[in-house]
Formats: C-alpha cells, sequence, structure tokens
C-alpha cells in the first residue's frame, strides 16, 4: 500500500518528515554520524580500529549502572570507557600476553559484564535498544545529552585537531616540540569514548564501531589531504545515516542495521571506483578517453 | 677541555640509563657535543641507538644520570624547539595523507598558537626550508608519491624550518639516491658552519669516516668515544658489533 508513494521521489522524501518521530530520529542521527566520522578520521589514520571495537563495547555496564541509579548514562558509560583502557594498558605492561588479546580480553569480559547486569537489576532498561539502537524512538532528555556530548566532542576536536594529526602521524616529533603528547592521547581516548556513547544511540552498542571507523577508511581511499579526508568522513557518515533511515522506514528494516550497511556500501564503492586507490582506478579510464 | 661549565656544550649526557619495564635498553651512557659538531652513533641493531636519541628528545624517560641540552632540562629544550628529529623512513606512515608542504610546516607547530594558524614568518620558514633541500616542485606532492630519497629530504626540511640547533638522523642516509646523498653531505657542511650539532646513526662505516668529527660506539653502553680518527679503530668496532671481524663490515681492507 505505501509502495504506491514510491510513484514520485518527491514523496519518498517528504511522507517521513511529516513524522514527528522521523524528523527527530533524521537530525539526531545527522548529528551523532558527524561527529563519529569526524573521530572517524584520526582513528582510522592512528590505527584504533581495534580500540574502538573495545572501548563502543565497555561502556555497556557503564550504561546499565548509570540507567539503575538515575544518572546521565553518558557518565556511566564514560567511566567505564575510559577504564576499559587504563585496565587494557595496565594488563598489557604487567603480563606477557600480546596486546590484541588483552584488547579482546577485556571488552568481552565488560560486555558480558553489561548483559548480566541487565537481567539482574530490576529496571526499565530496554537490552534491545542498548544493542541495536533505537534513533525513532529517542526521549527528550537523550537529545540533550546527545546535543551537549556531540558539540562537546566537535569543539575539541576542532580546537586540537591539528594536534591530534601530527599526534596521530608522528607522536615522536610532536613530543619533541614540546607538544604534550599525553594529553592528546587522553583526549583522543575520551572523545572515542564520548562518541560511543552518542552513537551507540544510533547504531547500538555492537554495530557503533561501524560508525567510528567505517566513514574514516572510505575517506582515506578518496583523498590525500588531511582536511578533505575529515570533511568526506563527516559528508559519508550523515548521508549514510539518512540514507539509512529512509530505507529503514520505507521497507521497515532495522535502523541501526540499515544505517551501517548503508556506510558498508559506500565503502564498497570507494574501495571499488576511488579515481586513485580504487580497484578500477577511474581517473586512469577516464584519462584514457582523453 | 675538561669543563663543568655546561654552557660548552650543545648535548651534555651523563650516566644516563634507559630501561622499558625492567628490560635495560642502555646504561652508564655519557655523550658532549659542542656546537659545530658532528657525531656519528654506531651500534647493532638493538644496541640502543633508538633508545639514545629517544632519552635526548624526551621521548622515554630516563632511570638515571643526567641530560643537559644547552645547560638546561630537556624539558625546556622542547619548549625551546632546540633539537630536531629526523626519523628512519620506515619509522613514518608513508600513506598518512598529508603533502610536502603540510609534513614541513609541522616544524613549526611548536612555535605556533594553540590552533597552529602559520603566521607570515612560518610559511617564509617552510618556503626556504624546502628550497633548501630542492623540493620546490613538490609542495603539494602526497607523501606516499615521493621516493624514498624525496621523502627524507622532507623530513630534513621540517628539522631545518623548525630553526632546531640540534639535530638528531636516524639513519639518514639509508635507502636514499645519490643526488639526496649529495645534498645531505652539502647540508651537513653548512650546518657545521651554522655551528649546529649533529647526532646521526648509521650502519654506512664509510660516511662515519666521511663526515664525522667525532663517534660513538654503543653496545648497551659506550664502547668507544673521541675523534673519529682515533676511535674508529677495527678492534673497537669489532667489539661493538660482538666480534664479528671489521673486514666483513667493511670488505677486505684496502
Amino acid at each position: 500500500m505505501e509502495l504506491c508513494s514510491f510513484l514520485t521521489l518527491d514523496s519518498f522524501i517528504t511522507d517521513p518528515l511529516t513524522h514527528d518521530f522521523m524528523r527527530k530520529a533524521l537530525l539526531m542521527s545527522s548529528l551523532v554520524a558527524a561527529v563519529c566520522g569526524f573521530l572517524s578520521s584520526y582513528l582510522t589514520l592512528k590505527g584504533w580500529a581495534l580500540m574502538g571495537d573495545a572501548v563502543s563495547h565497555s561502556v555497556m555496564p557503564g550504561v546499565v549502572v548509570a540507567y539503575a541509579l538515575g544518572l546521565p548514562f553518558s557518565l556511566g558509560a564514560f567511566i567505564f570507557g575510559v577504564g576499559s583502557v587504563a585496565l587494557i594498558g595496565f594488563i598489557k605492561q604487567k603480563s606477557r600476553v600480546k596486546e590484541d588479546t588483552v584488547i579482546g580480553l577485556v571488552f568481552t569480559g565488560f560486555f558480558a559484564l553489561g548483559i548480566v547486569l541487565v537481567s539482574k537489576i530490576k529496571s526499565n532498561i530496554d537490552l534491545h535498544s542498548i544493542l541495536f539502537g533505537s534513533p525513532l524512538g529517542i526521549s527528550l532528555s537523550d537529545v540533550k545529552q546527545t546535543i551537549f556530548i556531540s558539540l562537546l566532542v566537535v569543539i575539541l576536536l576542532s580546537i586540537f585537531r591539528k594536534d591530534l594529526m601530527l599526534y596521530c602521524f608522528d607522536p615522536r616529533h610532536a613530543k619533541t616540540v614540546g607538544i604534550n603528547v599525553f594529553f592528546l592521547h587522553y583526549l583522543l581516548l575520551t572523545c572515542l569514548s564520548l562518541a560511543a556513547v552518542v552513537g551507540l544511540q544510533s547504531v547500538g552498542i555492537i554495530l557503533v564501531v561501524a560508525m567510528l571507523i567505517t566513514p574514516g577508511a572510505t575517506a582515506y581511499l578518496l583523498t590525500d589531504k588531511f582536511d578533505n579526508m575529515t570533511i568526506i568522513s563527516v559528508l559519508s557518515a550523515i548521508i549514510s545515516s539518512l540514507m539509512g533511515i529512509y530505507i529503514s522506514f520505507w521497507f521497515d528494516l532495522e535502523t541501526g542495521g540499515s544505517i551501517v550497511l548503508a556506510q558498508t556500501f559506500i565503502f564498497l564503492f570507494a574501495f571499488l571506483f576511488a579515481p586513485r586507490y580504487g580497484i578500477f582506478k577511474l581517473k586512469k579510464f577516464f584519462a584514457g578517453y582523453k | 677541555m675538561d669543563t663543568t661549565n655546561y654552557q660548552n656544550f650543545r648535548i651534555d649526557a651523563e650516566n644516563i640509563c634507559v630501561d622499558y619495564n625492567g628490560k635495560v635498553a642502555l646504561y652508564d651512557a655519557n655523550l658532549r657535543l659542542k656546537p659545530g659538531q658532528i657525531c656519528g652513533l654506531v651500534g647493532m641493531n638493538g644496541a640502543g641507538k633508538t633508545t639514545f636519541f629517544n632519552a635526548l628528545t624526551g621521548f622515554v624517560n630516563i632511570s638515571k644520570g643526567k641530560i643537559r641540552i644547552n645547560g638546561e632540562s630537556v624539558r625546556s629544550a622542547q619548549k625551546d624547539q632546540t633539537i630536531a628529529y629526523v626519523p628512519q623512513n620506515e619509522g613514518i606512515d608513508s600513506q598518512f595523507p598529508v603533502n610536502v608542504w603540510d609534513v614541513v610546516m609541522m616544524g613549526r607547530y611548536g612555535s605556533m598558537n594553540i590552533f597552529r594558524c602559520p603566521r607570515e614568518s612560518d610559511i617564509q620558514a617552510v618556503k626556504d626550508a624546502i628550497e633548501r633541500v630542492d623540493l620546490t616542485d613538490h609542495l603539494s606532492t602526497p607523501i606516499g608519491n615521493l621516493s624514498g630519497g624525496q621523502r627524507k629530504r622532507t623530513f630534513l626540511a621540517r628539522a631545518i624550518a623548525q630553526r632546531a640547533s640540534i639535530l638528531l638522523l636516524d639513519e639518514p642516509f639509508s635507502g636514499v639516491d645519490i643526488r639526496t646523498e649529495k645534498l645531505i653531505s652539502e647540508l651537513f657542511i653548512q650546518f657545521k658552519n651554522e655551528g649546529k650539532t649533529i647526532l646521526l646513526s648509521t650502519h654506512d662505516m664509510i660516511h662515519v669516516r666521511e663526515f664525522c668529527d667525532l663517534v660513538l660506539l654503543i653496545n648497551k653502553t659506550v664502547v668507544a668515544y673521541g675523534e673519529t680518527s682515533e676511535v674508529f679503530t677495527p678492534e673497537n668496532i669489532t667489539t661493538t658489533f660482538g666480534g664479528i671481524s671489521p673486514d666483513f663490515l667493511f670488505g677486505p681492507e684496502s
């Protein structure tokens, strides 16, 4: 029945906008995507994909505990996110176990703790919405928190964007010229935890890592300039969020999964057709025609 | 010669030790260098060359000893942009999305404001530095598209733009073309005349003889240190390289 609306592209786009929850979902998801996309260029260049996965899973118990205590869930998530990284660093230093093993071990432990807590703590936490996101059912207090955290992360990243770039590229040089590398390391981790917290509302804890690495990876294939990489990363994240939400609306699909799938498709497109680094180097192809 | 006036020395490292989680990487190492001196740092892989560099730049903390840079602490040397580090080509991510201009501009970051907005003087310093290493035609070339020699020159330009008085170079001659090698050796002479102090690590014995006034042979600690002509003997080299004969390293003595 709704398929009739497909006849015009116009109504495909405008119909969902008549619903209040859809407008809110589109706006909030775009904001979250922009924040995660911004951070994404740093994480992919620093090689912190696994770290992003670890932090985003580790915030789970924090979210549950915060909900149970009536605190802002971002606070709990932040504490557990940073805590997991500290624990990873500690275990790595004090044992002979390799780093990737330690990361996998710690974040799954935290994640399991979160799941156990959900089943034990009596509250109205919806496990499904934490795991898979619920951009369509976002509450007003969540909206305020998300806007606040997003602005905070964007401001921090904007102020320190060049220092963070240098930190990712050549930390030794940064240190040599008196830049506080220790501070930058924890700044990036803090932003990662905060972005994971806002990201999990859109796509849920399990998939939030995609928001943190896929846009950056896509942009990395498309440009050789850092500033452009950031812009492309943010844009591709926003576009895939909008696409994902529209598609999930019309075809009645899980929203979080749709957003991440849209990101994956954009990445695949770049992987195949990126002008310089794609499989079918389009630039060469067109150059041949001239 | 033997004076306790630290001001005379650009680098004054006294009995420094570095360990990583209890594993000793370097112990009781000493080094004193004056303005205009070029010193070669020679040792096997894992002998502590990079650790020595890291200690001087403050990238790792020393567990014992004392380091004075121009008579002051490493921390204030960092603030004053005194030391520039030129990494090995293998030590950097060549696929990082930055171009020659961006990298050389990084040499100015330490003296810019918090947003790292380049001033007119920074732009001029970067231009001059790039000109000195002969890369003016490659300003906006991504570093991934440069040859090994061009990339090495880019990082040298970063050190020049930084206006550091001490240059630490990790394997400056490895994997570079003849043209770059010639340009680097010309720059060394200019640096020397400008009174800069250079510490370079190298595997190539011929380069030590050619460029270095002094040589520091290390194997976890200092094996020998002094004028190249006096210290760079087959015996000392053999000791440094754990008993491998210098014939093997140099080829048959001519």
